[in-house]
């Protein structure tokens, strides 16, 4: 087959169960292809983190002439990305908050255990919607202060944005950007009326703290904190969910891992880690060069669209030793899958935080379950890849 | 025969940072002799960054810096005893209590230590202090804990700025006395220097350049000293951090190529003799060794860096037991962090081989900025504030030999970034305390412009 379309190969729905033969022959035809579509595909794990540490490289859609609103500082450059990213960060983690996430540990275990209840020997459970989904909706809702109950309301909204976001070189973009762009507007206007409550009557979350930051110069403008909280919102549950159900698949697929793990129940960090090489919820990111480019003696030009496989690098021999193999013991995990340089994941300590409660609290339970749909069916989405059920027999 | 490198006797004198990661490479690259490491402190090895930050704040004690062991290097550990020769014909060290201790391969990895003040009576007054080892670090982290009226810190490098800051963060009075015209000249050139300046006089350090102290006051107990403009500072407690002196006086009948700038050796991390032959058995590494680096006009490095000391560890342990073809040089490149005054300070490269500098990205009014540096026309370092996310990047520059100044097209680029200046790279002479990268060949002429 043509390299020229391995994108859309990748992005073809048919692909989701299993991509990693597609980004190996990224690879070996790499380290750039060019796709069809006029994009530039890069697989390696040398090229893609020297990228993302390169200050060349925007992720704002505007450098391509794209006319958007306010953006959050996921798509945002230096020095306005740095300004909203270090204000968002005041309240969540440090230098000002530095025990935030770790004093989550006790509500996010309580959560876990409430939703591992109704898990009995003999039953049926879809690991998606019964925990791996709910548990990180809890946690966001509790962090940024948005009722638990809304849930329902923002799932569509979530969807639609997602949806706009996802790369299908084969599709026309216009229909779904629209939507996400409504499903944008209308959830902004809902995450701000809530934060307006909060106003002069702060609790501990999020919200409260960013209406009622006191010096000025420290204060997000109405846009940015609408930008900012749906971006906490979706980025805080979209993702988390793909890494606790591809953590449980790897385990099922994997009965010695699985039996190791709950003998050694000290490799669970490293575990984590290992899940988020393996199988990273978050497979491929979108980077437009400010300048024209030389990628490993490959020409990119400026504006061209760059998309890093993040998760080909953490499969890339050339860095890790036997990287088709799922090692919970394995060293210099260095994964590429919270991204790297400026725009390394917001919330990566809150996920890995997460990622471990959920596996210690499920891995009791997965002891004699079975996969009852191997693969599970797969979210559209192939960017923010992961199951969409997971159905195990317990 | 190769085999018989992976046996015999090592002895690793030194038994700080380079010494620890050496012993574990040992053991990495399969080696199953016997390994022998010898340091004068009676501490196992312990991590000497925090002793001035987070041990100065109260943070963490003096105690509780041990460096955390990465397997275990299954040695033998003599430590409180000081090696005070080595015979390369015996194959022999030395040691104070008497003994010797043979080996088939040695590595010298003795480092540094602070330099005391020149008076020795005014240097003894109470009060008066170093900060390089855990001792020193405790006895200053309790004196500053019962709050001093001011703290007299002499020198501005890294050392000195850092204890500045942590004065200045636990609420003390500072002054501070540099010789140089700014503080960290020595290792950032003057231009970012200029910036440090700015930072310590806005946190409220009573920052004094241009002068050196004469004379240390009291009776006893440190009171307060001379400078040389004439004026006078009245404080109780004085740290004197005028650089480091390379713990090489112990190898002076070695006839190896040991001197005030370090022990010379080549890309293997091998020892020159005082001839300039490279040894076969006698390797160096970490603070105490000097080493030619080709994007650096081969000129011998002396590096005070905890990377390099790291880095070369691996290397020489790696040549230790392997043989010459399949050797590897010790060719990183050099880099360095502070923090201090709320900055975080990254450096890759080796500014000080500069003439040219520019801001490439952010400002200094924006205390955010990557800063690179260029000589004859290519980058040869960077040095980030407060946005190191990018030091990888302008790292690539360095090792490819890229053009200076640095392509356009980065975000957060500065109308400045257009505009190369003067590095203003002092004369090492001229500093009171010393550069942590000391250029021991030649300096590049600052004369010359880009081309």
């Amino acid at each position: 087959m043509d390299s020229t379309t391995l994108l859309a190969r990748i992005t073809d729905y048919a692909s989701r169960p299993n991509p990693y033969p597609l980004y190996e022959e990224l690879r070996e035809t790499g380290p750039v292809v060019q796709q069809a579509d006029g994009s530039y595909l890069i697989g390696g794990y040398h090229q893609i983190a020297a990228l993302l540490h390169d200050p060349r490289l925007s992720a704002d859609p505007r450098t391509r002439g794209d006319d958007t609103g306010n953006q959050p500082f996921l798509r945002l450059d230096d020095p306005e990305h740095h300004r909203l990213r270090t204000l968002a960060m005041r309240p969540f983690g440090p230098p000002h908050s530095p025990g935030r996430v770790d004093g989550m540990r006790g509500e996010i275990d309580r959560i876990t255990k409430e939703l591992l209840e109704p898990f009995e020997a003999g039953r049926q459970i879809d690991v998606v919607d019964d925990f791996a989904y709910p548990l990180p909706v809890a946690v966001i809702c509790s962090l940024l202060g948005v009722p638990r109950e809304d849930e329902p309301l923002f799932r569509a909204w979530s969807d639609s944005l997602v949806a706009a976001a996802d790369v299908r070189p084969e599709d026309d973009p216009t229909e779904r950007k629209e939507a996400g762009e409504q499903a944008r507007m209308e959830m902004a206007g809902y995450l701000l009326n809530l934060a307006e409550q909060r106003r002069g009557k702060p609790g501990d979350d999020l919200l409260s703290h960013f209406v009622n930051e006191p010096d000025p110069a420290l204060r997000l403008t109405q846009e940015e904190l609408a930008a900012t909280a749906v971006l906490l919102l979706i980025a805080g549950h979209e993702t988390t969910v793909n890494l606790i159900t591809n953590g449980a698949l790897t385990l099922l697929r994997q009965p010695e891992q699985l039996d190791r793990l709950r003998r050694e129940p000290d490799l669970l960090p490293q575990a984590v880690e290992e899940l988020l090489r393996y199988e990273p919820p978050v497979q491929m990111r979108e980077r437009i060069p400010h300048a024209d480019l030389d990628v490993a003696g490959t020409p990119v030009p400026r504006g061209a669209s760059v998309v890093l496989a993040l998760a080909s690098g953490n499969r890339d021999p050339q860095r890790f030793r036997d990287p088709d193999r799922f090692d919970p013991a394995r060293p210099d995990n260095q994964h590429l899958g919270f991204g790297s340089g400026i725009h390394l994941c917001f919330g990566g300590a809150l996920a890995r935080v997460e990622a471990y409660a959920a596996l210690r609290a499920l891995l009791p339970h997965l002891g004699t379950a079975s996969l009852v749909q191997d693969p599970p069916p797969y979210r559209q989405n192939a960017m923010l890849r992961g199951p969409r059920h997971l159905p195990v027999q317990l | 025969m190769p085999g018989d490198l992976k046996s015999g006797r090592i002895v690793i004198v030194g038994a700080s940072l380079a010494g620890l990661r050496a012993a574990e490479a040992l053991r990495e690259e399969g080696f199953t002799g016997s390994v022998t490491v010898v340091g004068d402190e009676p501490h196992a090895p312990y991590d000497r960054p925090p002793l001035s930050k987070q041990v100065l704040l109260g943070q963490a004690t003096a105690d509780t810096t041990g460096l955390p062991m990465r397997r275990d290097p299954e040695a033998e550990w003599r430590l409180g005893v000081r090696a005070t020769g080595v015979d390369l014909l015996e194959k022999r060290v030395r040691l104070d209590d008497g003994e010797s201790l043979p080996y088939d391969r040695v590595l010298i990895a003795t480092g540094t230590r602070a330099r005391p003040w020149p008076d020795q009576r005014e240097g003894a007054l109470d009060g008066v202090f170093t900060l390089r080892t855990r001792e020193d670090g405790a006895g200053l982290a309790e004196r500053l804990a019962a709050r001093p009226e001011r703290v007299l810190v002499i020198g501005a490098g890294f050392t000195g700025s850092e204890i500045a800051s942590a004065c200045r963060e636990l609420g003390i009075e500072v002054t501070v006395a540099e010789r140089g015209p700014a503080p960290l000249v020595g290792a950032l050139g003057g231009t970012l220097a200029k910036l440090a300046a700015v930072m310590q006089r806005n946190h409220g350090v009573d920052l004094r350049t241009g002068v050196t102290v004469t004379a240390l006051n009291g009776d006893g107990s440190f009171t307060g000293a001379q400078l040389s403009d004439g004026s006078r500072v009245d404080a109780d407690v004085c740290v004197v951090a005028l650089g480091a002196i390379r713990n090489v006086e112990w190898l002076a009948d070695s006839g190896l190529a040991a001197g005030p700038r370090g022990i010379a050796c080549d890309a293997g991390c091998r020892a020159f003799n005082m001839y300039g032959i490279v040894t076969d058995d006698v390797f160096v590494a970490g603070d105490v060794s000097r080493f030619p680096h080709p994007l650096f006009g081969y000129q011998m490095l002396s590096l005070e860096h905890w990377g390099n000391a790291v880095e070369q560890a691996e290397v020489a342990a790696h040549n230790m037991v392997n043989p010459g073809p399949l050797q590897r040089p010790h060719l990183s490149i050099p880099t360095f962090w502070s923090t201090q005054f709320g900055l975080n300070i990254k450096s890759v490269g080796v500014p000080t081989y500069s003439d040219h500098v520019v801001i490439a990205q952010g400002s200094l009014e924006a205390r955010r900025l990557a800063m690179v540096y260029g000589y004859q026309g290519r980058v040869t370092a960077a040095v980030t504030v407060d946005m190191a996310k990018s030091l990888d990047y302008y790292r690539h520059l360095i090792e490819t030999a890229a053009p200076f100044p640095p392509p356009p097209g980065a975000q957060d680029r500065a109308i400045a970034a257009d505009v190369t200046i003067p590095s203003a790279v002092p004369d090492p002479s001229v500093l009171s305390h010393g550069p942590t990268v000391a250029l021991t060949g030649y300096l590049p002429d600052r004369r010359l412009t880009v081309v």
